[in-house]
């Protein structure tokens, strides 16, 4: 115990900096956040006068917010399970010791090196209706990449989004994915081979299994992200297309330059802060409910 | 049950100048029933062997047959074999019935008929209580015991075992010797074991290969091994401490070197062996004492600790008697008739 005393001062030094700096840029702005969440603010943001927790309640129950968490959702679902589902499979194609191997590696990874702003512009090319590739490609198949455009249609702007968003988010499922395909013993799967497992059974008792660790990292990762997605919204259909809004996610609906609330701060906040709980909700959720599941190697 | 003939096998890992031979024309017929080890210094090319029987390596060149098929180009689960890894290779996520039951799993065996074979299996080896453990909750030796009971559970012909007591600390080492030897026993089965201590390979193995370089040096039993080591690297790789070389010349032609075993070397004052006392250890039941003399004589002799035992520096003479004299080529290393 005398120990433990002595030593305090020393771990608080060493502590310090990166406290401060929790303090100030992650402490400070959340709870300034949920106590903006109770204010109502006029234009420029300076003048709030106090509306009470109540706010909250109004914003969560609004049709706005709503809608958007509607979609923030629906992107989650297009957007996780195929980024999940396509990273492993690449990841599980490019861990062999081919010759070459390494360049497919580096195209895997590429996207984790490629802003949200680039990865949507690249889409936007991409899917112009006029003058892009797909719809020159494609269109015979699908007649909407030509008119209106998968974009600026409403039943299918968001899954082209979803399209762009699992694009750019590859890279970083394929670099974890290959990253835990590495720390796998080799010996595990030459013992299920003498045993006699074929390669799919190999996959699933041993690739699969061994894989959870990292498979929860990135469920909770993209999840995340997709709750959060506002980059690619801005620059492929502003939220749109409108009336119905289609790609309005909680985050565009907070920033975004149609939204009927980016001046007032206090709608903003209020449904920052909703966001955030929404998004450790589901992240609790995903770590309690896999926890059973994940193994961690011993 | 079944036989293992290795005939001219070859291994070769790269290609043009990287290449490296690991094992180099071996051949060697592994009888039904047999206790075979496979006896050599960490890379002389023993655990490629054994996976080449496993067929989790190809031949390069040379036939491997079981039974008398040839099964270079059989794939592992046709071959009838089970291997034990020497880090066990155990699922850490399966319970240790579901990582025994599971090579019966693979060949679709019923449920029912799995868990009473995996129970069957867990009591040859004492598991019957860590059934539903996983293996993070075990011990090291009863990691070791669920891979032997993955193994034995669905009664191969040939067992492969890759250094499988090399993480296990000495006592329970010692103890699971003689548990493989007494699981041999009772299964009566072939069994092909890699490792690169003397001592298991003395005390387990119907019949010992000492393998260096990729090549075999001698099959024999570990007593014909002892005794009659047909090289100088099997004369100094086997027996603790190793055979006394002395250098060419000191005794007889210049051609031939003689060794002699620390045992069989006496202290007697009439000895033809000159050397200096650098060194005693003292065993409790023996003496070893280490002595340096000219022309880089290095000796080893083991002494009972109430003989009348010299002193460092003490200048000693030797000397053995005639049969445990072993001769060999001064040039080659191998032992002359």
């Amino acid at each position: 115990m005398k120990r433990r005393l002595r030593d305090v001062p020393g771990a608080v030094a060493m502590l310090l900096p990166s406290m401060l700096l929790l303090a100030v840029w992650t402490v400070y702005p959340l709870v300034k956040a949920f106590i903006n969440g109770t204010k109502s603010c006029d234009s420029t943001g300076t003048r709030c006068t106090d509306v009470g927790w109540q706010q909250y309640s109004n914003v969560w129950s609004s049709r706005e917010f709503q809608d958007a968490l509607a979609v923030s959702l629906k992107l989650a679902l297009m957007t996780v399970p195929t980024g999940l589902i396509l990273g492993v499979g690449l990841a599980v194609l490019a861990d062999k010791h081919l010759r070459g191997i390494g360049f497919f590696r580096t195209v895997f990874s590429s996207t984790v090196a490629t802003s949200v702003a680039v990865a949507s512009l690249v889409w936007v090319v991409l899917l112009q209706p006029e003058i892009g590739v797909l719809s020159d490609l494609f269109s015979g198949w699908i007649p909407s990449l030509k008119n209106p455009g998968l974009l600026r249609d409403p039943g299918t702007a968001l899954p082209a989004v979803a399209l762009s968003s699992v694009w750019a988010n590859l890279g970083f499922t394929f670099i974890v994915v290959t990253a835990g395909l590495q720390s796998i013993p080799r010996d595990l799967y030459e013992s299920a081979y003498v045993d006699g497992a074929s390669s799919w059974r190999r996959f699933t008792n041993v690739t699969l299994p061994m894989l959870t660790p990292s498979l929860l990292f990135i469920v909770v990762v993209l999840t995340t992200r997709a709750l959060q997605a506002y980059g690619e919204i801005a620059l492929l259909t502003q939220g749109g297309p409108n009336p119905e809004k289609s790609t309005t996610t909680i985050p565009y609906l907070i920033y975004g330059e149609n939204s009927l609330i980016r001046n007032n701060l206090g709608l903003k906040s209020a449904a920052a802060v909703l966001l955030f709980l929404v998004s450790l909700v589901f992240a609790v959720v995903q770590y309690r409910g896999f926890e059973k599941r994940v193994q961690y190697a011993r | 049950m079944a036989q293992v003939q290795l005939e001219h096998i070859s291994k070769v890992f790269g290609e043009g100048a990287d290449a490296t031979t690991a094992v180099d024309d071996v051949s060697l017929t592994i009888d039904d029933h047999e206790f075979m080890i496979l006896l050599g210094p960490s890379g002389c090319g023993k655990s490629t062997l054994l996976r080449m029987v496993a067929g989790l390596e190809d031949p390069t060149s040379g036939d491997l047959l079981i039974d008398g098929l040839r099964v270079n180009d059989v794939e592992p689960k046709l071959r009838d074999v089970a291997m034990v890894f020497q880090s066990y290779a155990l699922y850490p996520h399966k319970t240790v019935q579901r990582n025994i039951e599971f090579p019966l799993k693979v060949r679709g065996v019923s449920k029912a008929e799995r868990a009473k074979e995996a129970e069957r299996a867990a009591e040859v080896l004492g598991l019957t209580d860590y059934l539903r453990r996983k293996p993070g909750q075990l011990s090291g030796g009863q990691r070791q015991r669920v891979a032997l009971a993955r193994a034995i559970v669905r009664r191969p012909a040939v067992f492969l075992m890759d250094e499988p007591l090399s993480n296990l600390d000495a006592k329970l080492r010692g103890d699971t010797r003689a548990e493989l030897v007494d699981l041999h026993r009772r299964l009566n089965s072939t069994f092909i074991y890699v490792t690169h201590d003397q001592v298991e390979a003395m005390t387990m193995g119907t019949r010992v290969a000492v393998i260096n370089k990729g090549r075999i040096e001698q099959v024999g039993s570990p007593q014909e091994v002892y005794d009659a080591p047909a090289s100088t690297f099997v004369a100094q790789f086997i027996g603790t401490p190793p055979m006394n070389l002395l250098p060419p010349g000191m005794i007889g032609a210049s051609d031939v070197q003689i060794g002699v075993r620390p045992e069989h070397l006496r202290v007697d004052p009439s000895g033809t062996i000159t050397g200096s006392v650098r060194q005693l250890e003292h065993l409790g039941h023996e003496v070893l004492l280490l002595a340096e003399g000219d022309g880089g004589l290095h000796l080893t002799a083991r002494i009972a600790p109430h003989d009348q035992v010299p002193g460092v520096g003490d200048v000693v003479r030797f000397t053995a008697d005639e049969r445990f004299l072993h001769r060999f080529d001064a040039a080659t290393g191998v032992r002359l008739p």
